[in-house]
């Protein structure tokens, strides 16, 4: 009897706290508020930290040599001259064949899981393309160094060479390579597994996007009769055209860094050669690879090379914001 | 597998003589063609015979057996899940998408059952429009919206294309408001407009027949009014099957209307006759609003 009588009048009570509690509640607001904002602007500080230390640090490298060190050829520590051009080069060309693989076969992988797939089958695929990713860049590195390029020098290169070596133009891609030996690291086997690599990535954005696609606007194009690739082609991809981009920045973002295993297949060859099959060297993987004994004008020019990879990277995530901006602005459908 | 009481009469229920012993009151005139209160439809479009669907192990349909009239108006009405939707997915077959759905029996068009595995989907749906409840209009340009069906069969020069985009979209009545912005995004338009933009769409392909599967539940009064008024007029050219949960609408645009519930086909018959004299209690029930 008695306790349904506290109870009734802790209720009453309990109104008054409220109003009291007020103040706090604001305080925690206003605290909560400025703590975000913190956080927020130490990201900012952060980045400013580093490109003024990139820029700070690459200075005595661009006083030196100017523009002249984008495209110069040479990397000579003995005579302190130094040109960034064939990491560069290596660097896109890396990328771009990580790239021409990646995409259609993380297109084709997407559309398998959302379109086509049996129920059964559909898990088990995506968890072993999300695994891809969880696999370290080192291993990828190892199983391409031990494994991959071997067997690529052994069974495809000599087939590569003898088809696509005679063509016009392109064939100069495809040339036995004429510096170091072939032991199958170069630059299209580092791009390869930079494929391999970027897949993952791709994929499951593709996926993803894909499976937000309406089950009506599907179904309404298949009901005109579209078969699965026309409605893929013509009316999931064009629905799903901004994460699909943002899948493939990703994936190029990824390439254009990624160090270890690029390191470990690409051969660290100084010199750019003509072939796609020569080794060659990527930014990334010459910073690693030489900032252990590098002082004076070589470090110099080393931080340079970081401020040219970091000016790519945030060059291409610029280009796909813009190109997300400009896809979601024009209202413009092609007409035929 | 049938749960109805009445014998196997698939088949039978195409037979007149058969059909005139089954009632004895009523009008004559409205009765004397019924069997388990279907009326039957000679020169029938779309002909069923024992359709049964399946969603894996739940049955959806049961034994259905109906004649929808060549370029009339059919309505399928009946509550939430009575299977009416499913009837008009049968009958293009965009069941097919989805694994452990599959019909049983025939589905009769020009002679060809749709049902058959041989049946080439795509054929097939050309010639089987469909409106869907939410409109759906592509991602792409209202131009290509229209064109897009149309590539799929037929390679037309730019010309012939222009004036096919134009006719389907004069069809569609849409084309005055459209003209002048055919390459715009189609997606931009008015929910209403959207609908027409995808009537026009299934006609540009020159079907034979158009599903609408609650094609105004999304939309305003007026944009429904219009739609309605378009059905009205597609009538002369196409047959139209509309599932609808508004029994005004059925009324308003159908020449015969339909019945349906849990999965089986109540009563189909005239709409003017289901609206005013229905044979079976439960329709009556269901028009008056006193169901369930």
């Amino acid at each position: 009897m008695s306790s349904t009588n506290t109870g009734v009048l802790n209720e009453v009570k309990s109104v008054a706290p409220i109003n009291r509690s007020k103040l706090s509640f604001v305080l925690g607001d206003v605290v909560f508020k400025f703590t975000a904002l913190f956080f927020a602007l130490v990201v900012l500080m952060l980045l400013i930290g580093i490109v003024a230390m990139l820029i700070q640090g690459s200075l005595p490298a661009f006083q030196a040599f100017g523009w002249g060190f984008i495209t110069g050829n040479d990397w000579d520590p003995v005579q302190d001259i130094y040109g960034a051009w064939p990491s560069l080069v290596g660097t896109l060309v890396a990328a771009l064949i990580a790239m021409l693989i990646g995409l259609p076969l993380s297109f084709g992988i997407a559309i398998f899981i959302t379109e086509m797939a049996p129920q059964w089958l559909k898990r088990p695929v995506g968890t072993a393309v999300e695994l891809l990713a969880a696999v370290p860049s080192i291993i990828y590195g190892m199983w391409g160094l031990f494994f991959f390029a071997p067997f690529f020098a052994a069974y495809i290169q000599p087939g590569l060479v003898a088809v696509l070596g005679p063509l016009p133009i392109f064939g100069v891609l495809f040339q036995m390579p004429t510096l170091g030996g072939s032991s199958g690291v170069s630059v299209l086997t580092a791009g390869i597994v930079l494929a391999i690599m970027v897949i993952p990535f791709m994929a499951s954005v593709m996926r993803d996007v894909f499976e937000i696609v309406p089950g009506s606007l599907r179904e309404s194009a298949y009901a005109m009769g579209a078969t699965t690739w026309e409605v893929v082609w013509n009316v999931v991809l064009p629905y799903t055209k901004t994460g699909v981009v943002g899948g493939v920045m990703l994936g190029l973002g990824r390439a254009l860094g990624e160090t270890m295993a690029v390191t470990f297949i690409i051969g660290n060859a100084s010199q750019l050669g003509s072939s796609l099959l020569d080794p060659g060297t990527t930014i990334a993987a010459k910073l690693a690879n030489e900032f252990n004994e590098a002082d004076g004008l070589q470090m110099d020019s080393l931080v340079a090379m970081g401020l040219i990879l970091f000016i790519i990277t945030f060059v291409v995530l610029m280009l796909s914001k813009l190109m997300l901006m400009r896809l979601a602005a024009s209202q413009e459908g092609s007409k035929t | 597998m049938s749960t109805m009481a009445e014998p196997q009469s698939g088949k039978v229920s195409f037979n007149m003589a058969a059909a005139v012993t089954k009632k004895s009151s009523g009008t004559e005139q409205s009765m004397a063609q019924k069997v388990n209160g279907v009326r039957h439809v000679p020169n029938g479009k779309l002909i069923l015979r024992d359709v049964n669907f399946f969603y894996g192990n739940f049955q959806g349909l049961h034994d259905i057996n109906v004649s929808f009239p060549e370029r009339q108006v059919t309505a399928m009405i009946g509550p939430s899940g009575c299977g009416k939707s499913t009837l008009l997915r049968a009958i293009n077959r965009i069941y097919d998408l989805y694994p452990g759905q599959r019909a049983e029996g025939e589905i009769v068009m020009d002679g060809h059952n749709m049902l058959d595995k041989a049946m080439d989907v795509n054929q097939l749906r050309a010639k089987i429009g469909m409106v869907f409840q939410k409109p759906t209009p592509f991602p792409m340009s209202i131009y290509d919206n229209i064109a897009f069906g149309v590539k799929l069969y037929e390679s037309l020069s730019k010309s012939d294309m222009n004036d096919r985009v134009e006719w389907a979209l004069r069809k569609g009545a849409i084309w005055d408001e459209v003209k002048d912005k055919l390459g715009q995004a189609g997606t931009a338009l008015s929910g209403g407009q959207q609908q027409r933009l995808c009537i026009a769409r299934s006609i540009a392909v020159k079907p034979e027949v158009i599903l609408f599967d609650e094609p105004t539940s999304a939309l305003d009064p007026l944009a429904t009014l219009k739609i309605e008024e378009l059905i009205h007029e597609l009538k002369s050219e196409f047959t139209v099957v509309i599932v609808t949960h508004n029994m005004q609408q059925a009324a308003r645009v159908s020449d015969y209307t339909a019945f349906m519930y849990m999965g089986k086909m109540v009563e189909y018959d005239h709409t003017n006759v289901i609206f005013t004299m229905p044979d079976k209690k439960e329709t009556e029930d269901y028009i008056t609003g006193r169901f369930g």
